[in-house]
C-alpha cells in the first residue's frame, strides 16, 4: 500500500537562536499508509502536537521534509489544506453559535456548494447524534457533544487525511467510546487517520500501526500486537503491607517486585489469574489489595526504551524530591 | 482567489453573530458613551467655554470616543480566535489569511454604526441640536466609519500580537483615551503648548473637526474645512491600509 503521509528527518526547535533548549523534534520519521490509522503514542512534551502542526501546514520544520498525498507541506501547503482536516487538542467551535451554524460556517469556508453544505450539515448532525441540540448555542452543550461537533466540522469535506490531536483527552468513557466509533466509521469511508494519544488502549483499539515517540523521535514502531507482545499483555498486581511480605510471595510466582508491590504477567484468563491467586494463598501471606492491570504508557516505555517517557520521569522525580 | 468574497461574507456573518450575541459588550458599547456624555454635559459642561452650547461641541467627540472604544473591542475577539484553537483550524483550511480578520472588521463597522446611532439619539434627547442636510449626515457617517475602520484594523493587529485577553482589553482602554488629547472635549488652543502639538496633529482631531463641522451647525467651523476633511480621510485610509497589511502579515507570521 502507498503511503499518504510521510515525514523524513523532521527537526524543530522553539528556542531562540543560540539557546540551549532541547529540540522538540529531533529527526522524526514516519509513514501513514492510505486508508489506515496511525497512532502517535507518547507522553506530554514528546513532540506529538508539533508533528501534527507540521504535517497539517501550520508550522514549518527547521529541517526535514513531509508530504501529504505527494504534496510538500511547506511548498504546496495550499494543496495539502484542500485534502486534510485538523481537529486540534482544543475544541475549535464558536460557543455563541449553534451547532448547525458552526458546521454551516465550516462548510462554506471549505468552499462546498451551498446545497451540499445544507445536506452534509444535516447528515453529520444526525450521524453524530447532535440533531436534537443543533439549534442550541454550543455554550450550553456538554464536553462530549462539543468534541463530536468539533470532529464533525473536520469531516464536512470528506478529507483524505484526518489529523486528530489527542481527541479523547478529558472525555468521559462513554464519549470516548462514541468517538472511537466515529473514527472507525470515517476510516471505513476511506479516510486515512493520523492520531496522537497518550493512551495505549486508544492506540490499540483504533490503529493498525503505532509509533512511539519520545524526545522528538520515534523510539519504537509496529502493530499494536507487536508492541503488546513486547510489553506483556497485562499483569496481576498485588500490594502487600510491607516489602518483606512481598519478598515472601515473589519466589512462588514468576513475578517482578517493586517495594511492597508484586507484578505477575498474565494473559488475563480466569484460569491463569486463579492459579496466580492460589499460589499467593498457598504462601499464607495476604495482600492488602490486588488487581489485574493493563500495561500503562509507562510500562510500554519501560519495556521498549528502558526508561520512562521524558516528562514523566522528570515529574515523578519532582514529586519524590 | 474566486473564493475570497465568499470567505469574507462567511466570516462577516460569523462576526455579526458573535457581536450581536455578546450582550454584555453591546450594553457597554451603548452605556459607556451615554455616561460619558452625561458626565461632560452635566458636570463639566457648565465650566466649559467653547463659544457655543457645549453639548453641540462635545457630542461628535463622544461619538468618536464610543466608536473608537467599540472598534478596539475587536482586539478581544481576534485574541480569542488566536488562543481558542479556532485559528489553528482555519489555517489548516484553504482560507486566505486576512479574510478571517476582515470578518471581524466588517462586523465591527456594523456594530458601531448601530451603537453610534443610539448615542446620537440619546444626545438629541439631551438637547443636542444637529443641523445637517441628508448629504452632510451621510458624509459624517462615512467619516465615522473610516475612523472605526482604522481603529478596528489596529485592534485586529493588536489581537494577533498579544498573548492574553487582558492585554487585548488594555488596548481598548488606551484607545479610549486618544480622543482626550484632541479637540474632542476642549478646543486645542486651550491645551498646554507641548500637548497642543500632539493634539493638533494626531488623526483624531481632523476627524472630529470634520464630523463636528458637518453636523453641529452653530459651532464655528475651522478655517479650512475642506482641507481638514481631506486630511482626516487621508489619515484614516492611510492608517487603515497600513494596519490592515500589518495585521495580515502578523497573522501569517504567527506560529
Amino acid at each position: 500500500m502507498a503511503a499518504i503521509v510521510t515525514a523524513e528527518g523532521l527537526h524543530k526547535s522553539f528556542g531562540r537562536q543560540g539557546s540551549t533548549s532541547p529540540p522538540v523534534l529531533d529527526g522524526l520519521d514516519l509513514e501513514l499508509e492510505e486508508g489506515a490509522v496511525l497512532a502517535l503514542l507518547g507522553p506530554n512534551g514528546a513532540g506529538k502536537t508539533t508533528t501534527v502542526r507540521i504535517l497539517s501546514t501550520l508550522l514549518r520544520p527547521d529541517a526535514g521534509r513531509a508530504t501529504v498525498a505527494g504534496f510538500d507541506v511547506v511548498r504546496d501547503a495550499r494543496r495539502v489544506r484542500e485534502i486534510i482536516s485538523l481537529t486540534g487538542q482544543q475544541v475549535a467551535v464558536d460557543d455563541k453559535l449553534s451547532g448547525a451554524e458552526n458546521l454551516t460556517m465550516m462548510g462554506h469556508l471549505a468552499h462546498l456548494p451551498r446545497r451540499v453544505v445544507r445536506d452534509r450539515v444535516a447528515e453529520l448532525l444526525t450521524v453524530f447524534d447532535l440533531a436534537d441540540a443543533a439549534s442550541r448555542r454550543v455554550i450550553t452543550w456538554s464536553g462530549g457533544m462539543r468534541r463530536r461537533l468539533d470532529l464533525a466540522a473536520g469531516l464536512l469535506t470528506r478529507p483524505r487525511v484526518m489529523f486528530l490531536d489527542e481527541p479523547t483527552t478529558g472525555l468521559d468513557p462513554r464519549s470516548q467510546q462514541a468517538l472511537w466509533d466515529v473514527v472507525r466509521g470515517v476510516v471505513s469511508d476511506g479516510t486515512s487517520v493520523f492520531l496522537t494519544t497518550q493512551y495505549l488502549e486508544e492506540a490499540d483499539r483504533l490503529a493498525q500501526r503505532v509509533a512511539l515517540v519520545d524526545g522528538g523521535r520515534i523510539v519504537a514502531d509496529g502493530t499494536p500486537a507487536q508492541l503488546k507482545r513486547d510489553v506483556g499483555e497485562a499483569g496481576v498486581e498485588l500490594t502487600f503491607a510491607s516489602a518483606s511480605d512481598a519478598g515472601l510471595v515473589a519466589p512462588a510466582l514468576a513475578a517482578t517486585i517493586d517495594g511492597a508491590r508484586v507484578r505477575v504477567p498474565t494473559d488475563g484468563s480466569v484460569a491463569h489469574v486463579r492459579s496466580v491467586l492460589s499460589a499467593v494463598e498457598a504462601t499464607g501471606v495476604t495482600p492488602d489489595h490486588w488487581e489485574v492491570r493493563a500495561p500503562s504508557l509507562d510500562d510500554v516505555f519501560l519495556a521498549l526504551t528502558g526508561h520512562v517517557g521524558q516528562e514523566r520521569s522528570a515529574r515523578s522525580a519532582g514529586v519524590a524530591a | 482567489m474566486t473564493y475570497v468574497l465568499r470567505d469574507v461574507s462567511t466570516m462577516t456573518v460569523r462576526g455579526l453573530r458573535l457581536v450581536s450575541r455578546d450582550v454584555d459588550a453591546m450594553i457597554t458599547a451603548v452605556l459607556l458613551p451615554v455616561i460619558i456624555l452625561l458626565m461632560f454635559v452635566l458636570i463639566f459642561g457648565g465650566a466649559m467655554d467653547t463659544g457655543t452650547e457645549y453639548i453641540n461641541y462635545v457630542t461628535p467627540g463622544v461619538i468618536l470616543l464610543a466608536a473608537g472604544f467599540g472598534a478596539a473591542n475587536t482586539a478581544l475577539a481576534v485574541e480569542h480566535d488566536m488562543s481558542s484553537g479556532m485559528v489553528e483550524r482555519l489555517r489548516s483550511m484553504p482560507v486566505t489569511a486576512w479574510t478571517v480578520l476582515s470578518g471581524h472588521v466588517v462586523a465591527s463597522l456594523v456594530k458601531n454604526l448601530v451603537t453610534t446611532t443610539v448615542v446620537f439619539g440619546v444626545s438629541i434627547l439631551m438637547g443636542f441640536r444637529p443641523e445637517a442636510s441628508p448629504l452632510e449626515w451621510l458624509a459624517a457617517v462615512g467619516m465615522i466609519l473610516l475612523f472605526v475602520g482604522w481603529i478596528t484594523w489596529l485592534a485586529a493587529l493588536v489581537g494577533v500580537l498579544v498573548r492574553s485577553p487582558d492585554a487585548a482589553g488594555g488596548f481598548s482602554f488606551f484607545v479610549m483615551f486618544l480622543p482626550y488629547a484632541s479637540s474632542a472635549f476642549v478646543p486645542v488652543d486651550t491645551l498646554p503648548g507641548w500637548l497642543r502639538g500632539f493634539a493638533g496633529h494626531q488623526p483624531v482631531t481632523p476627524v472630529i473637526e470634520t464630523v463636528r463641522g458637518l453636523v453641529s451647525g452653530d459651532v464655528p467651523t475651522v478655517a479650512d474645512p475642506a482641507g481638514v476633511a481631506v486630511l482626516a480621510v487621508v489619515w484614516c485610509l492611510g492608517l487603515g491600509l497600513a494596519f490592515a497589511v500589518a495585521a495580515g502579515l502578523a497573522f501569517r507570521a504567527r506560529r
